[in-house]
């Protein structure tokens, strides 16, 4: 059993939890991920860690309410334990002094961008970051991602954010790209939003990192749901990735895979709220 | 008269599809006591030559026929940590049974229904008395605890079949033994990859608590190789690693087609289904799906308790597809013969080319070629060749490839110390030592996906080493 020491909701349907889990913390380098169960009937889902702290021997995650899981996580308050949490899975992001770095992140995904960005900066990067939501109010991580940018875009679908922009993180990618000379892009966010990014910076040969999020199981390389193609070779996300090269993924494939439950998902969802309004 | 060989009663086929409930219900106090006397009690009995870990067979058969049925029990707990689990899972077709004398000329005697009667006998009513471990349990290994290491820590990293019998062993010799699983639930494949029906789940708990209660620590959530190093363990002060992690690494055809939706490897179908609980869903959170006509790929245990397990997740059609004929399918008779009771067709010398999906990446069908056999491979068996033009496409909406598991990379990878084979198989010698001094291993980690009982094997061999070691390292 694993404490829930502090939770909050940061934006619309967005929550952060601190959680209480010595070892892991000890470990977490910044792209890697756990593993949690919310109770004895729960499903394993995978969640990146967005901070640990040492000392106090704790993890952040920052989780967006999707389906039953995730509905169930952002019912639970400080105080309140989670079944299990393993971890820290998967290869942490490689970083180094790169020269320019561009982070991308869309809605939940700033939660996974901040280590890196932060790391990124740490160690001589000259870090560029652009950040985008639907709505100021699923903005998530704004002054944090501020502290560690050189420069910093955010980017709203309907233009909320009073200082942001409306628009779309790839507009923001493109004319970056026009004026200067970005070493690296990093990207995590909706995988339609790294698919974009993906295919802006192939044609300019930019580097590109993307942090996949596949269906997982268990999460440490016995089952292969979490397989996908790279550079036409079967990959498994929990312990070849979570990162890779966004030039060679087949996009395509990953999209169509990540719907391979929906229906079922749903009726999860649905037998949820209504036990929830009996 | 001679007393009749006893069969094991099962539950109809057509019933047991239905549900997960257990296939074989095992046999009564009665046909025991009666399967017990056909034993010749031979002066020298070559079944226990059969039995990876020792058992004395005569004895408690004998101990049987007498009704002394929690002296059975003790007897066989002597050697054997997890006994109701090997009596239904062990292929004593190819190891004591094979042995016994009797079954020269008739049926061998029923050794691992006898050992799955009195394991469930102890465990249920009529008269419940739990074994607790006593100072003789201790003492069996002629007291280690006397030699003035009791509270040496051995690390065991993994709680399937090799770590809980090299930790239960290590534990009645004495020693404090942490077992580090990774999962959220102790039992390795005896969770995540044996069914409910064949294994309930259960029975694996209650003899995990077994081991428990012989001293042994169990650690879930514990991902050795990426929270903890086996170097940050000995700093922790463990003096001693074994390692059973298993054989976890799915292997996948590398044919076209195989990333669509609807194609499991058999772990993530079975762990699903096992460990998560799919067939229980949505009362579980975790789905699986499934579709009305299911193919297998392989020929082993796994697939069949794979083709097994889509018929009771309602499937119309299960079958099997393999790629050498009926002789050489790697699967224990009795468990091909459940499967075909069960309605599963098997497509033999068949062989998987490619997948073909619609526009929603869901898989439609499985082009296939004939197959014939040719010259013997390095394995002895008949090399299947294929049949110039002989493709054909069934269709099918769900895929399950069980062509078999490599072992798990995430320790090997994260320590360079390790020497590994080809297939990335942790080597060792006969005693389980590894090259990393006070480092063992055993079970499908350095053997490649093999059975419940020689992994088991392997764990007691292994105690034994890391006995000998502690012992030689502390002086």
């Amino acid at each position: 059993m694993f404490k829930i020491l502090e939770k909050q909701t940061v934006a619309e349907k967005i929550n952060r939890f601190v959680i209480e889990v010595k070892d892991i913390a000890l470990k977490a380098l910044p792209g890697q991920f756990v593993i949690f169960r919310v109770d004895e009937k729960g499903e394993r889902i995978p969640i990146t860690i967005s901070d640990a702290d040492k000392e106090n021997g704790t993890i952040t995650v920052f989780v967006q309410e999707v389906g039953k899981t995730t509905e169930k996580l952002g019912l639970l308050k400080k105080g309140d334990f989670l079944r299990d949490v393993a971890g820290p899975l998967g290869v942490p992001t490689d970083i180094e002094n790169f020269g320019t770095a561009v982070c991308v992140a869309g809605g939940v995904g700033t939660a996974e961008i901040y280590p890196i960005a932060r790391e990124l900066k740490r160690v001589g990067n000259k870090t560029i970051n652009i950040v985008g939501a639907r709505s100021k109010n699923h903005l998530i991580l704004a002054d944090e991602m501020k502290k560690i940018s050189d420069e910093l875009y955010i980017t709203t679908d309907d233009g909320s954010y009073p200082s942001g922009r409306k628009g779309f993180v790839s507009d923001v990618l493109k004319e970056i790209m026009e004026k200067t000379k970005i070493d690296i892009v990093f990207a995590v966010g909706p995988v339609i939003m790294m698919k974009v990014i993906s295919e802006i910076t192939k044609d300019k040969k930019i580097k590109t990192i993307v942090s996949l999020n596949p269906i997982m199981v268990d999460g440490t390389g016995m089952c292969g749901c979490c397989r996908v193609s790279v550079g036409g070779t079967p990959k498994f996300t929990c312990v070849d990735g979570p990162d890779f090269d966004a030039h060679q993924v087949d996009w395509n494939e990953l999209i169509l895979r990540l719907k391979t439950f929906n229906d079922k998902e749903r009726i999860s969802l649905e037998e949820f709220h209504k036990c929830r309004i009996i | 008269m001679k007393t009749p060989h006893q069969k094991m009663p099962v539950r109809d086929a057509k019933e047991r599809i239905k549900n997960f409930s257990s296939v074989a219900l095992g046999f009564t106090e009665e046909q025991s006591v009666l399967e017990a006397k056909r034993c010749l009690q031979c002066k020298k009995p070559v079944c226990i030559e059969g039995c990876p870990v020792e058992i004395d067979i005569p004895k408690f058969i004998k101990e049987i026929s007498e009704k002394k049925f929690l002296e059975a029990i003790k007897t066989i707990k002597e050697k054997n940590n997890l006994p109701a689990i090997c009596g239904r899972v062990c292929p004593q077709e190819t190891q004591c049974e094979l042995k016994c004398i009797l079954g020269k000329k008739n049926e061998p005697v029923a050794i691992g229904s006898l050992e799955r009667f009195v394991a469930d006998y102890e465990i249920a009513p009529p008269s419940f008395i739990p074994t607790e471990p006593t100072s003789a349990d201790v003492k069996l290994y002629g007291g280690a605890s006397e030699k003035g290491h009791f509270r040496t820590k051995v690390a065991v990293v993994g709680s399937g079949p090799a770590g809980l019998t090299c930790a239960g062993d290590l534990a009645r010799m004495g020693y404090s033994v942490t077992v580090f699983e990774s999962l959220h639930m102790p039992g390795g494949v005896l969770v995540y990859g044996i069914p409910e029906f064949r294994l309930p789940k259960g029975i694996v708990h209650r003899e995990i608590d077994y081991v428990k209660s012989l001293g042994v620590e169990i650690k879930c959530n514990m991902v050795i190789g990426k929270v903890k190093s086996l170097k940050e363990l000995f700093q922790s002060n463990y003096e001693a690693i074994f390692i059973g992690t298993g054989a976890g690494l799915p292997q996948f055809l590398n044919v076209p087609g195989e990333n669509l939706c609807g194609i499991y490897s058999a772990n993530e179908f079975l762990t699903r289904v096992n460990l998560m609980k799919a067939y229980l869903f949505p009362e579980y959170d975790t789905p699986v799906k499934i579709g009305k006509r299911v193919a297998v790929l392989g020929g082993g245990n796994v697939a069949m308790d794979s083709a097994r397990v889509a018929l009771r997740l309602g499937a119309e059609e299960s079958i099997i597809v393999y790629r050498r004929t009926e002789k050489e399918l790697p699967a224990r008779r009795e468990e091909v013969e459940n499967a075909k009771e069960e309605g599963i067709k098997f497509h033999l010398l068949t062989a998987p080319v490619k997948f073909i999906g619609d526009e929603k990446n869901n898989v439609t069908g499985m082009e296939c070629i004939k197959m014939e056999l040719g010259e013997p491979d390095e394995s002895g068996r008949r090399r299947p060749v294929p049949i110039p033009d002989s493709n054909f496409v069934f269709n099918l909406d769900t895929v399950v490839i069980a062509i078999g598991q490599s072992p798990n990379p995430l320790i090997p990878k994260s320590t360079k110390e390790l020497k590994l084979a080809k297939k990335g198989n942790v080597i060792v010698d006969e005693g389980g030592r590894t090259s990393m001094e006070g480092v063992f291993a055993g079970g499908d980690i350095s053997t490649g996906a093999a059975t419940v009982i020689e992994a088991m094997g392997a764990g007691k061999i292994a105690a034994r080493s890391i006995d000998e070691y502690l012992k030689v390292n502390r002086r």
